[in-house]
């Protein structure tokens, strides 16, 4: 109000030309508002000072300065008032002039410093609001764009709540579908079995009156041509049927099926025992298992003693429980699984605790894990450092040992020195060799020895083999009744065949295997040209003798078998020679063997 | 690996003496309306014996004593018996006009089993004897007659007043040992299990039923795995009675245990083989490579090697996807399921085939309970059978190569005959030591390298 008033006089007391620009600028859009900025922006302008200088003038000072000290009182500074150094004179007194000025700048700027931080807090006001308007709409998008999308759910659920409906429907249907479908089924069934019986029963009918038919006609032609009857095929005869018959019938069947059920409860038996055994092991070591673990945490808590406590009774327990197990099937039973089955929770819980430690463990490795590559370097310096130390020991070594090596080579008394050395060491092989070689000559000469005796013996065998068949084949074609001479030699065949390491009088107790393999050499032994071709094979194996190394002393004991056991069997000349072949054969191997033993 | 000659034979008919000695053969002789029947021995394949018979011979069975040989004549509902021992002997039975539609031997190899048409009753031949004894009321079904391994029994399927019946009768003297109704709507075979004390009965294939029946008639258990759909299609026991492997339509095999008589386990026959450890077998044909030099006049008189496929097995990466024939649902008998069990003489595998896989013999290891090999051929699998001593799997798919499979491995082997031997269907000698393989007209026998074995 006070502008509005200061103003008025302006426009009211000059007719500035000035003033007049500005009224007019001022003037031209809304009067009053804009004349309200307008003043409070004049003592800004440069024109203001005209304007100053305008208020106050030479002739009006007095009111001039009543007017200030109005306006001063008014403002509360009414400490001093501005009087007129001289009365109606043009001055002032400055002392009151200057300190209104202060004050009047003071509040001047005070009132300056206020605008700013207002101007600033708008400033920031403003923009806060800008803020929290852009958020508003920000926010009223959001909400919309939820509307809309609650609106869609709210539509498919809908549609799904249809869909749901329709297909509680279809799936009644369809079940009304099925229901009816398998009555339809069971009706058909019905009528089916009910047709089928009726034909059944036609076809019965018809077939009871087929077969009367068939008798009735006393068809001629039904009927058994055999030539001759058989006889069971067990070699009895057939019974009459009786009653006892009959009851042993039922008796056989009954027989039969108590073997069946014995057979299946022994294997059950068996069966069952074995899984006792198990059982009965399995919980031994659980016990062993768990017991020591125990003791060790032993007091630890109350719910470990308590456990312990526990189990001390279950062992106890299971001794007795073992102890019933063949006594009382259901009782041990129930008692042992029950034992069991704690002592499974038990090695359960253990091994859980253990997994957990286990898993621990290793987390607390992945963790120590950052620690190692350092350390781990560090070694592998360190080693790195070693080596190369070494190898270049091993270098320096090299090279001294060269620089040996050179200075040896012109050193030639001592390589004389060494090289007699060498050839004493070798003088001495050689004579040893030189002895051993003597030693194996002189075995040698002995062996020759031995096999010209042996050549010299077996000449003299082979003549009188010679003989014996000879005198064998007379027999035979004396005697000219194959069968049983075949017979008779077979068997002796196979005894001479036994008597390889047996007694004379063991051949006697021959098996029938044996003789069943002596069947095949009596084909052989019958008296056909071929067989002529035996002999030569035994000379054969004579002459393969010679290379086998033997001790006479051996040697002689053998031969004395043999002969022993040609003249035992002197008797039957026939198998003569077949058992020679094979006791010669036989028994170069039983030679080889002593040979082997001696040496 | 040694093969011998191709002999002709006919109609299928060849069969070894349960001795292992003789082997038996239909011989046709075109010119004459005669049938003939050679015997040969085993060992050196010569002629023992020659036999004649009336008619074409539809079925043919050795006596368990291998002393006779049954000859059946369907057509004219006649039976002749040969004896091996005496050639003159003969014996002939007349059905006469009610016809005959089966025709097998008792376990004493001393009385003949005629089944008549219509399956009106059984006739019961005695050649001891010539006693004649009928059993009404016989069932025709899948298996109606089974006896026990030891001869001792036969259980007979009946029907009576639409009801199922099971007539066990003592072999010996034919009585009736006991009489049963089976909880069966229509019973569709029964099965001794080797021990002879357990009936295994079970129902048709419109219901999964298998019942468990003591000797004495006792019913030991039921077992059931589904309803509604196609049951039961063919059952084998192990041949230590320890197992009871049913097969079904729905392409699975149950185990039931001897126990309890409850399901061990099953073996599913899927068409993609992923996570198992089974070892995939699969033939692959390789065509020999045929040059332009090698195409002269002396390989195409041979012709049969020219045009010969060589095959191996190859071991396929898992997983395999394994051909599926689609059954058309809309025919009876759909071929579907599992309708071939076979246990290996030991217990220890088990071969299966399943319908709609042709080409695929499955073999399942009995102590892990887990799949052990997949054959997988390149033709449908025809036939194949166990070796009675060693677990040694043979089978033919109608090529002229005969696959093993053992433990072991695989192997595939080419019949080295000419003419295009095509093995039809093959069986061991009771030995194991050999295999008569039949073609369409032809026979051959497969030695096997027995030391190679016992190495």
């Amino acid at each position: 109000m006070g502008e509005w008033w200061t103003s008025v006089p302006t426009e009211t007391s000059m007719g500035n030309y000035e003033i007049s620009s500005i009224s007019h600028v001022t003037m031209s859009p809304s009067r009053q508002n804009n004349l309200v900025s307008m003043c409070s922006s004049l003592p800004l302008s440069k024109s203001s000072y005209n304007v100053i200088s305008a208020f106050c003038t030479e002739d009006n000072i007095p009111q001039c300065i009543l007017y200030i000290n109005q306006e001063l009182a008014s403002l509360g500074l009414s400490c001093a008032c501005i009087e007129a150094s001289s009365p109606g004179g043009a001055g002032l007194s400055t002392v009151p002039a200057m300190n209104a000025m202060y004050e009047l700048l003071q509040i001047h700027r005070r009132n300056m410093c206020t605008l700013e931080e207002l101007e600033r807090e708008q400033l920031k006001k403003s923009s806060t609001l800008e803020h929290m308007q852009m958020n508003n709409s920000r926010l009223k998008d959001q909400l919309e764009f939820s509307m809309r999308e609650k609106s869609g759910l709210h539509e498919t659920e809908r549609q799904l709540q249809l869909k749901i409906k329709t297909l509680q429907s279809c799936l009644k249907t369809e079940k009304d579908e099925v229901q009816k479908l398998q009555s339809i089924i069971a009706s058909r069934a019905s009528q089916y079995s009910h047709d089928a019986k009726r034909k059944e029963r036609e076809a019965a009918k018809l077939k009871e009156r087929l077969s009367q038919l068939l008798v009735d006609r006393k068809d001629k032609k039904l009927a058994i041509d055999v030539l001759n009857c058989l006889g069971r095929s067990d070699g009895k005869r057939s019974h009459w049927k009786t009653a006892k018959a009959t009851a042993s019938h039922e008796g056989e069947m009954y027989k039969s099926l108590l073997n069946d059920y014995e057979a299946s409860q022994r294997s059950l038996m068996l069966e069952n025992a074995e899984l006792k055994k198990v059982l009965q092991q399995m919980k031994r070591e659980m016990i062993h298992i768990l017991s020591p673990r125990q003791s060790s945490t032993k007091g630890a808590t109350a719910d470990d003693s308590q456990e312990q406590v526990d189990s001390d009774g279950e062992e106890k327990m299971g001794d007795s429980s073992r102890e019933t197990l063949d006594q009382s099937c259901e009782h041990a039973r129930e008692q042992l699984t029950n034992s069991i089955r704690q002592q499974w929770r038990k090695l359960r819980n253990h091994m859980e605790k253990l997994d957990s430690q286990a898993s621990q463990a290793q987390n607390q490795l992945e963790s120590n894990k950052e620690a190692i590559p350092r350390e781990t370097h560090e070694d592998e310096m360190e080693r790195m450092r070693c080596e190369v130390q070494q190898c270049k020991e091993f270098i320096h070594a090299q090279q001294q040992l060269l620089q040996q090596q050179l200075n040896t080579s012109f050193d030639d008394e001592t390589a004389a020195l060494l090289n007699d050395c060498y050839t004493l060491e070798e003088k001495e092989r050689l004579k040893e060799e030189w002895r051993l070689f003597e030693e194996q000559k002189k075995n040698f000469e002995r062996e020759r020895k031995n096999f010209t005796e042996a050549a010299i013996r077996l000449g003299r065998e082979k003549k009188a083999f010679e003989e014996d068949r000879a005198s064998w084949l007379k027999n035979q074609f004396l005697n000219m009744t194959p069968f049983t001479d075949r017979r008779r030699c077979s068997s002796s065949d196979g005894q001479s065949a036994l008597s390889i390491r047996s007694e004379p009088e063991m051949r006697m107790s021959s098996t029938k295997a044996e003789l069943a393999k002596s069947s095949t050499y009596a084909t052989f032994s019958t008296p056909k040209p071929t067989q002529s071709a035996a002999v030569p094979s035994t000379t054969e194996l004579y002459r393969t003798l010679r290379l086998i190394p033997d001790s006479s002393s051996s040697r002689h004991s053998n031969r004395g078998r043999w002969q022993e056991s040609s003249t035992i069997d002197d008797g039957d000349n026939r198998a003569k020679s077949k058992s020679r072949v094979r006791c010669g054969d036989l028994s170069i191997f039983s030679l080889g063997e002593d040979e082997n033993s001696l040496t | 690996m040694n093969f011998s000659e191709v002999f002709k034979q006919t109609n299928q008919l060849c069969k070894v003496s349960p001795d292992g000695k003789y082997l038996v053969s239909g011989l046709p002789i075109c010119t004459q309306t005669k049938y003939r029947l050679v015997v040969r021995d085993v060992s050196t394949l010569q002629i023992l014996q020659l036999y004649t018979c009336l008619d074409q011979i539809s079925h043919m069975e050795w006596s368990s004593d291998s002393l006779f040989i049954l000859c059946a004549m369907y057509k004219r509902g006649l039976v002749q018996v040969w004896s091996l021992e005496q050639p003159d002997w003969h014996c002939k039975i007349d059905e006469g006009s009610i016809g005959l539609v089966s025709s097998r031997w008792s376990p004493d190899g001393r009385h003949i089993l005629n089944t008549t048409e219509f399956h009106l009753r059984v006739t019961v031949w005695s050649l001891c004897t010539k006693a004649v004894s009928y059993i009404k009321y016989p069932k025709a079904c899948q298996k109606g007659i089974d006896f026990s391994r030891d001869g001792c029994y036969m259980a007979l399927a009946e029907r009576r007043d639409c009801k199922d019946y099971v007539s066990v009768f003592v072999c010996d003297d034919w009585h009736l040992l006991r009489h049963f109704e089976t909880e069966t709507q229509d019973l569709a075979g029964l099965e001794w299990s080797p021990n002879g004390c357990v009936l295994a009965v079970w129902d048709s294939c419109l219901e999964y039923k298998v019942l468990l029946y003591s000797l004495d008639g006792r019913l030991l258990s039921t077992y059931s795995a589904y309803e509604w759909s196609l049951g039961v299609k063919s059952v084998t026991w192990s041949p230590s009675s320890q197992f009871l492997a049913i097969g079904s339509y729905d392409e699975k095999v149950r185990i039931l245990n001897h126990i309890t008589w409850k399901k061990i386990t099953q073996f599913d026959h899927p068409a993609a083989i992923n996570n198992t450890k089974a070892v995939v077998y699969k033939e692959v044909e390789k065509r020999p490579a045929v040059g332009s030099d090698d195409l002269s006049l002396h390989n195409i008189t041979i012709g049969t090697t020219l045009f010969n496929t060589q095959s191996k097995y190859e071991i396929c990466p898992l997983p395999v996807q394994i051909p599926v024939v689609k059954p058309d649902p809309d025919r009876a008998n759909p071929k579907i399921g599992v309708s071939t069990l076979a246990f290996s003489s030991d217990s220890r595998y088990l071969a299966t085939r399943n319908d709609n896989m042709t080409t695929v013999v499955w073999v399942w290891d009995m102590q892990k309970m887990n799949l052990e090999a997949v054959l997988e051929q390149t033709s449908a699998i025809r036939c194949f059978q166990w070796d009675p001593r060693r677990p040694r799997l043979a089978l033919c798919t109608a090529t002229t190569k005969l696959y093993l499979w053992s433990p072991a491995g695989c192997v595939s082997v080419q019949v080295p005959t000419e003419g295009g031997f095509q093995v039809q269907s093959l069986s061991w000698h009771c030995s194991g030591d050999s295999l008569i393989l039949l073609g369409k007209e032809q026979l051959c026998l497969c030695y096997m390298d027995t030391d190679q074995d016992e190495k």
